[in-house]
């Protein structure tokens, strides 16, 4: 693809379009059972967000990985346990940071043919896309963007990467060209507890996003707004009641940052003189009727920065958006008057004071006691994407490493959560998944009568022995073996209440841990029924005696996780 | 490249990514002559399967009045004194537990068919296994991981579950009450039947509310959650409609009775027009080890109070179903992993044993006692066990043969992958019936001496036919096949040569057109 073509691609306005082949449908997602009245008024015990110093045990340690995870082993669980609460924060945020291998040429074939990249070798530093490799590309990077969640650490880096590609939403189906994906993808999770400020002024000119609303376009003589509106409604300022920007602010803004192009074969933005508008651009009263003085040559870039300075003067609301925001994505989605002035107000202004080091204030959160007040848990709906990789990490599902069927079991994994609303690098527009913006239902958004089955088809497959083989994909779990590095699998009790433990966010009442218990042992009454089992099991592993245990865990599993206490985080 | 070509490049790419984003492969291995369409068990019966849990006494549900001196000798402390049995119409040699006196009536009155002694070869002990050979309907040494109702439903609706429901088939195929899908409902690629956790969840269909949760942030999520899901289960609407619609109108049902509930509710649910061909209720509690019978009488204690709730529950679901009109195409069924052992323990209960009897219910079926009453051995060990007269998948031939008039290739090669005679619970198979089963003298075999040391000489009689000859252990454990070819008409001799036999207590089994017949034999 020359640049020209590339150029041509999109003419008008990108995220307004609908992709109906792919996309979640959403008159899908806006279901009929939406939450018509919110739970105000429910018991919070703490909003504080002053340090928690009580009980520090294992349900407080898998909310904490629960929520700043996508999914834990049963050995992280076990892990974490050994530590206090300070250490396992630590453990959360300040890992050492390293950068993945990067996507491979997982597609060249006798009908593909990649002229420069072998397979086997990355195509990330080619200087050009050919019109051919956009597509295989663009499928390479989805897929190795799917693997990074599917081996995340046991860290918050992919969950926080999430939010911020969530937050500074592009649309990789708009974008196309991996290369750019992936530079956009890198930018994300290098600075995913970094400085927000930053953040903003970087993503202004990341080529991906100047790309995806238009920034390459904005000229002195054909401005556009489309960058601009967004930065302010949507990446820093907010739509809230404090947030006064005016239409001509976005004019003016538009006009501050024109002059800016994305060089095609580096990947990189360059800022065109020639394209920008020297004049003087002047902001309405919400921002003191300040001027941004016009500047010629290469110093116009400068006015960006300038820009985004000027807009930080507002830090009270920036900081308000932002938390509540991250509030949603980690802790729930009601934010209620007490939530707002007890957790979100001194959250924001701890932002502040950390001059928009987004690293201290997640510690601050996950150190609090609102954080592990009793109330807390339990009451996240999962991501489709929680959903699949809480599954694949607990069970510890294997992916074949042959490059070729590990990526398409990764795309195949990708294809799964998409069906069930989120399509990773897709969002449904520039404002991300309507599950963290969209009044008033929120998370309940995941959840309808389609991808409630979806979730639920989904379980019985990764469950069952043979797991998904196909020619092309191969992705298997072992439940027994999941079981086997259990404390005590021989003991039915331990077994479900360790199980519990791993897969359940919140408390289930004896009854229905004497249903489960009642699956495990087929409907019989003495628990060494299933001991004698486990143990013959343990003491000759032939595949009959393994047949028999499986069946039993997987009723167990089938059921448990069908149960509607498994959507909850 | 244009968007359009780009989505074409990128989805094409992404197949065989289809089926509610399933890829199409994981589900490749269907029979071809699965798809070709069929209409047999589509012929509106309903069967309904009751488990009994842990594994049921036969020899004191189903008690052989004429084997009485010897099972005294076995198992006095659990044998219910032999004026209390109740001795089935017809016969004064086999009686029901005196807690089954409303099983005795249906039986009396011709709704019901007794089979005595069905098990499988090689009988197995442990609870779990004999239950997934019961459930998968396999044999002793074969491990299947489907059920064998879910292969034939499977082999009915071989598209299911896509585009279900649909006009045709708008209900579930099964109905399992119960916590986890058995394994009997589910199929070689899917689960066949929809478990619903107990009958409240089914009134909680109806009335669209759901089991409370806190009030918490979590609890308002979760009935939110369970709300979608309970209006997400792709039956709801159809299974809150047969709720609505049905009815009960039988009088008999009794209270705190668990199998009584679910049989309630099925006879509601079919009454009320849902097409479910299958329902599984299960009621647990049969692994009597201890405490079986009360010390002090021997007809009351948990089995009796077991009994009572099923003959109570199976005979007030009868009347409702002939009540309600749907008794012609309702047939029951109890089934339980094993029977117990012949000598009854130290703490007045019973081990795990092999062969027991089975009950099919109904108006259309054949009524009658199949089978002869087992031969107790007079010196009965620890170890003597019951030999099967009849396989269990016989009965599973029978019933989706008989009842649900699939074809016999079909049942072979799709269902239970082998061929089984099937048996007269539904109507005169192979021109036989029980009463000429029964008829001594036909089908004889004996043998002299008995005991015996180094060798005994069998003696039987042949129609001119295909006779089997096989020999049992104490375990009810298949040893060998003596003899299994055509004979001339007439009585017959062969040696059994036992030396290599441990000295104990041995069966011999002769099989043949007109029926078969067991005898007990000792090795000393």
């Amino acid at each position: 693809m020359n640049r020209r073509q590339f150029l041509n691609i999109q003419t008008q306005d990108k995220k307004k379009e609908k992709i109906v082949e792919i996309e979640p449908d959403l008159t899908q997602s806006i279901n009929p059972y939406s939450n018509k009245k919110l739970p105000d008024g429910l018991e919070i015990l703490s909003y504080s967000i002053l340090p928690y110093n009580g009980n520090w045990d294992t349900k407080h340690v898998a909310h904490l990985l629960r929520r700043t995870t996508f999914g834990f082993r049963p050995s992280d669980l076990r892990n974490f346990k050994n530590k206090s609460l300070n250490d396992a924060v630590s453990a959360i945020i300040d890992f050492v940071d390293y950068t993945p291998a990067p996507p491979l040429n997982n597609y060249s074939s006798p009908s593909v043919i990649d002229p420069n990249i072998p397979l086997g070798q990355t195509w990330v530093n080619d200087s050009f896309t050919p019109p051919n490799l956009t597509a295989p590309r663009f499928l390479s990077f989805k897929s190795w963007a799917t693997g990074q969640l599917i081996n995340q650490e046991c860290n918050i880096r992919e969950k926080m990467t999430q939010f911020w590609h969530n937050h500074f939403a592009v649309e990789a189906e708009v974008v196309q060209d991996g290369r750019f994906l992936y530079k956009y993808n890198q930018f994300l999770r290098g600075q995913c507890l970094g400085n927000f400020k930053n953040m903003v002024k970087t993503i202004s000119k990341d080529p991906s996003m100047l790309y995806y609303l238009n920034g390459y376009k904005n000229t002195k003589n054909a401005p556009d707004e489309n960058y601009a509106r967004e930065l302010m409604e949507l990446f820093t300022l907010g739509k809230g009641a404090d947030s006064n920007y005016t239409e001509d602010d976005v004019k003016q803004a538009a006009r501050v940052l024109t002059g800016w192009r994305i060089n095609i074969s580096t990947v990189e933005s360059n800022f065109q003189p020639t394209l920008h508008d020297t004049q003087n651009k002047t902001f309405s009263g919400f921002f003191n009727n300040q001027t941004i003085v016009g500047r010629i040559g290469a110093d116009g870039a400068l006015e960006k920065d300038e820009l985004i300075d000027m807009i930080f003067m507002h830090a009270d609301v920036i900081s308000k958006h932002l938390c509540r925001k991250l509030y949603r994505y980690f802790c729930y989605y009601n934010i209620t008057e007490q939530t707002e002035t007890n957790v979100i107000e001194p959250l924001a202004q701890f932002l502040v004071q950390s001059n928009w080091e987004i690293k201290p204030v997640i510690q601050k959160l996950l150190l609090s006691e609102h954080f592990y007040d009793i109330n807390s848990k339990g009451c996240y709906i999962k991501n489709p994407f929680d959903f699949v990789v809480g599954f694949t990490k607990a069970f510890q599902t294997k992916f074949t490493t042959d490059l070729a069927k590990n990526y398409s079991s990764l795309l195949l994994v990708n294809s799964f959560t998409t069906s069930q609303g989120l399509n990773y690098f897709d969002p449904p527009s520039v404002a991300g998944w309507p599950a963290y913006h969209q009044s008033p239902q929120y998370h309940q958004i995941w959840i309808n009568s389609d991808t409630l089955t979806k979730r639920k088809q989904l379980i019985e497959i990764l469950l069952s022995s043979n797991g998904i083989a196909t020619p092309t994909i191969d992705i298997k779990t072992d439940i027994v073996e999941f079981v086997s590095i259990l404390e005590n699998p021989s003991n039915p009790v331990e077994l479900i209440n360790e199980s519990l433990e791993i897969l359940y966010a919140i408390d289930i009442s004896s009854t229905k841990k004497t249903e489960l218990k009642s699956i495990l042992l087929s409907g019989q009454s003495q628990d060494f029924y299933w001991t004698d089992l486990w143990q013959t099991y343990q003491q000759n592993k032939t595949t009959e005696n393994k047949q028999m245990v499986y069946i039993r865990l997987y009723s167990l599993f089938q059921h448990l996780l069908s149960l509607p206490e498994y959507q909850l985080a | 490249m244009k968007r359009r070509d780009f989505l074409k490049a990128t989805s094409a790419t992404l197949l065989p990514i289809a089926l509610n984003g399933l890829p199409i492969n994981t589900f490749a291995g269907t029979p071809l002559l699965k798809a070709i369409a069929k209409s047999s068990s589509k012929n509106g019966r309903v069967l309904v399967l009751i488990q009994l849990n842990g594994g049921n006494d036969g020899l004191n549900t189903l008690i052989p009045i004429d084997q009485y001196s010897k099972l005294n000798t076995a198992r006095s402390n659990v044998l219910i004194k032999e004026n209390r049995i109740l001795p089935l119409e017809g016969t004064d040699k086999t009686g029901f537990h005196p807690s089954m006196l409303q099983m005795k009536n249906m039986f009396d009155h011709g709704f019901m068919s007794v089979i005595q002694d069905v098990g499988y070869p090689n009988p197995d002990f442990s609870h779990f296994r004999s239950t997934d050979i019961w459930m998968s309907g396999s044999s002793s040494d074969e491990y299947l991981k489907s059920g064998w109702l879910g292969r034939m439903l499977e082999n009915e609706y071989p598209e299911y579950p896509d585009e279900y429901p649909n006009a045709e088939m708008p209900d579930p195929l099964a109905l399992q009450i119960g916590y986890g899908l058995s394994l009997t409902l589910v199929g070689e690629h899917h689960s066949m039947g929809l478990a619903v956790s107990d009958t409240n969840y089914i009134y909680q269909m109806v009335n669209g509310t759901v089991d409370p949760a806190p009030p918490t942030p979590a609890g308002h999520e979760l009935t939110y959650i369970r709300l979608v899901a309970q209006q997400t289960e792709a039956y709801s609407v159809a299974i809150k409609n047969a709720a609505e619609k049905g009815n009960n109108l039988g009088t008999k049902y009794p209270n705190r009775n668990s199998l009584a509930d679910q049989l309630k509710i099925v006879a509601k649910l079919i009454s009320g027009g849902l097409k479910t061909p299958v329902y599984m209720v299960s009621i647990g509690g049969f692994d009597t080890h201890a405490n079986q019978v009360d010390a002090s009488d021997t007809a009351i204690g948990a089995h009796a109070n077991l009994l009572t709730q099923v003959s109570e529950a199976i005979s007030a679901f009868q009347d409702d179903c002939s009540r309600l009109g749907i008794a012609d195409k309702v047939c029951g069924m109890t089934f339980s992993e094993f029977g117990r052992r012949i000598k009854s323990n130290g703490s007045i209960g019973t081990d795990h044993g092999t062969a027991a009897p089975m009950f099919v219910f109904g108006s259309k079926v054949n009524p009658g006692i199949i089978g002869q009453n087992p031969n107790i051995p007079s010196n009965a060990t620890v170890n003597d066990n019951l030999p099967m007269q009849y396989d269990y998948r016989q009965v599973y031939w029978t019933i989706i043969k008989d009842w649900f008039q699939i074809a016999d290739t079909e049942i072979q090669n799709n269902i239970l992958f082998n061929s089984f005679t099937p048996l007269p619970i539904f109507s005169q198979t192979l021109g036989l019936n029980k009463t000429e089963e029964n008829k001594e003298g036909l089908v004889h075999i004996q043998c002299y001496p008995n005991p015996f040391t180094s060798y005994t000489m069998v003696e039987f009689y042949s129609f001119g036919g295909y006779c089997e000859i096989k020999l049992f252990d104490n375990q009810g454990k298949q040893i060998s096949t003596l003899s299994a070819q055509v004979y001339p008409k007439g009585k017959q001799n062969l040696k059994l040569d036992s030396y290599a036999y441990k000295p104990g207590n041995y069966y011999l089994q002769i099989i043949t057109a007109l029926g078969r017949k067991t005898i007990p034999i000792i090795k000393v």
